[in-house]
């Protein structure tokens, strides 16, 4: 069964990767879907980073207790864990269950309502003209969304330090600046690029194979925002484990 | 016109069309008319390449559409217009850019062209002033009208029509049946209509195919299917009442 999904998953990419019969067309759709898929989860992404980091900060501070420890290391793991991390991931989480069920359950409606017979007939490549500018849209937006996560989510602990007397923003700063290593937002972003692409391609595939009526469309955005998620904590570990 | 030659299809061991053949002709309304589970829709989803087929040829003017590929079929694809069951309009966009559609994707037209285009084709069925209307706004009757628009945008010369007249009251089922009738004759299109409307077919029904058991049972015109002797023909025609009193 595995191996059966697997390889209609890559053909069905082959078969969205083809030359668009109208790159004005597809222009159009790329420009919609980064509105849908990017600006329309702004708001979320938004209110996830600045509790993601408020909270790391105030849980790092409980759990280094210790005279030993200078106090600045709150911002070290702060920054590390939100941009190597929670950003990328959590936020990528997220938005398996907010696009991710949006583009499975757009498709297999579309599909159930013969919306994709009817493009199929027109002699137009159905599964070209409707995943790839959602596939693109999700790699565009969706690393700009997880850098400004990453931007919000490090200024929310750095307000919240001061004003829980956990750190003082001074210190926080120090903290945040010692040993950066840009290297971690390289590997923050080539997560998110896969994340996204994960997220994007599975769902449309699972929404674009939906057979029967309404109750299915709603079984195969289930599917995909389950079958996202798990992918995307699988390749979370893999990419950890290459990168790191 | 299309030519079926021994097209057979299968589901799994369920063999749904078994050996059919026949020829529908261009600027008549070819029906295919048959109970449920007869193989009607399968056999116009084969027609329209939704399903390849186990065997036999289906020819586009001469050319075996089965056996071509994806790319190969877009250009009689192209030719091809559709009316779904439910219309299929694209709930995303509204009444103009549904008709735009193949349009944009497929013509070389300037922006003036196409909108005189969709113009035409709204005014050719008898809608105007909907240009903006989105698609849940309109009615059932004006869905199939909008349909009918888009399929005939692109100036197809084969139209296929999946039970034009389902969900339609009596009125507005006649009026689409005309409308269908009177673009096969205009256009000098090969219509292919998909009904169990045993109404719709007395009306229109030039040349009829009747389905049973996944065979072509019995092949005419509407007249001759009333005065037939087949007795599941009868059975099926003569089902109601009205039919009855009307006819035998």
């Amino acid at each position: 069964m595995f191996f059966y999904h697997f390889g209609k998953y890559l053909l069905f990419l082959k078969n969205v990767f083809t030359k668009p019969e109208n790159l004005k067309v597809y222009w159009k759709e790329i420009v919609r879907e980064m509105n849908l898929i990017g600006v329309g989860s702004f708001g979320i992404i938004a209110v996830i980073s600045i509790f993601l980091g408020a909270v790391t900060c105030i849980q790092t501070a409980y759990q280094l207790v210790s005279n030993l420890i200078p106090r600045d290391i709150i911002g070290v793991i702060t920054r590390d864990s939100v941009i190597i991390e929670f950003s990328p991931t959590i936020c990528l989480l997220v938005l398996a269950g907010r696009v991710g069920g949006s583009i499975a359950s757009e498709l297999g409606t579309m599909r159930v309502t013969e919306q994709i017979d009817a493009l199929e007939i027109m002699g137009v490549n159905s599964s070209g003209y409707l995943v790839l500018p959602k596939i693109i849209a999700s790699v565009i937006t969706i690393p700009m969304l997880v850098v400004i996560s990453m931007f919000l989510g490090i200024f929310s602990a750095y307000l919240i330090g001061p004003l829980t007397g956990v750190i003082s923003g001074a210190e926080f700063i120090s903290g945040v600046l010692r040993d950066w290593n840009p290297y971690i937002v390289f590997v923050a972003l080539i997560k998110t690029y896969i994340f996204s692409f994960l997220l994007s391609s599975i769902s449309a595939y699972q929404g674009f194979y939906t057979k029967g009526g309404a109750l299915d469309v709603g079984v195969s955005s289930t599917k995909a925002v389950v079958y996202s998620s798990v992918l995307i904590l699988f390749a979370d570990y893999l990419v950890a484990q290459v990168l790191l | 016109m299309i030519e079926l030659k021994n097209v057979s299809k299968s589901f799994d061991s369920n063999q749904i069309l078994k050996n059919i053949s026949a020829t529908f002709k261009p600027g008549i309304t070819n029906m295919i008319i048959g109970g449920s589970g007869s193989g009607k829709t399968t056999l116009l989803k084969c027609m329209i390449g939704l399903h390849e087929i186990d065997a036999g040829e289906i020819n586009y003017d001469g050319v075996d559409f089965s056996k071509l590929d994806f790319k190969e079929k877009i250009p009689i694809r192209k030719e091809i217009g559709m009316l779904f069951q439910s219309a299929a309009l694209f709930d995303s966009m509204n009444v103009e850019d549904n008709i735009l559609f193949p349009l944009n994707m497929f013509s070389d037209f300037t922006k003036e062209e196409k909108l005189d285009r969709i113009n035409f084709c709204l005014k050719r069925v008898n809608l105007e002033n909907v240009n903006q209307l989105k698609i849940a706004d309109l009615s059932g009757g004006m869905k199939k009208r909008v349909g009918i628009a888009r399929a005939i945008a692109m100036q197809p010369k084969y139209l296929f029509c999946d039970e034009p007249n389902s969900g339609l009251d009596p009125k507005t089922s006649i009026i689409i049946d005309n409308l269908i009738r009177e673009i096969t004759l205009e256009y000098q299109i090969t219509t292919v209509i998909n009904s169990h409307d045993m109404n719709s077919v007395m009306e229109i029904g030039d040349h009829i195919i009747f389905l049973h058991q996944g065979q072509n049972w019995w092949e005419g015109s509407n007249t001759e299917l009333i005065k037939s002797d087949n007795q599941e023909v009868n059975e099926f025609v003569f089902a109601s009442k009205l039919m009855k009193s009307k006819y035998q």
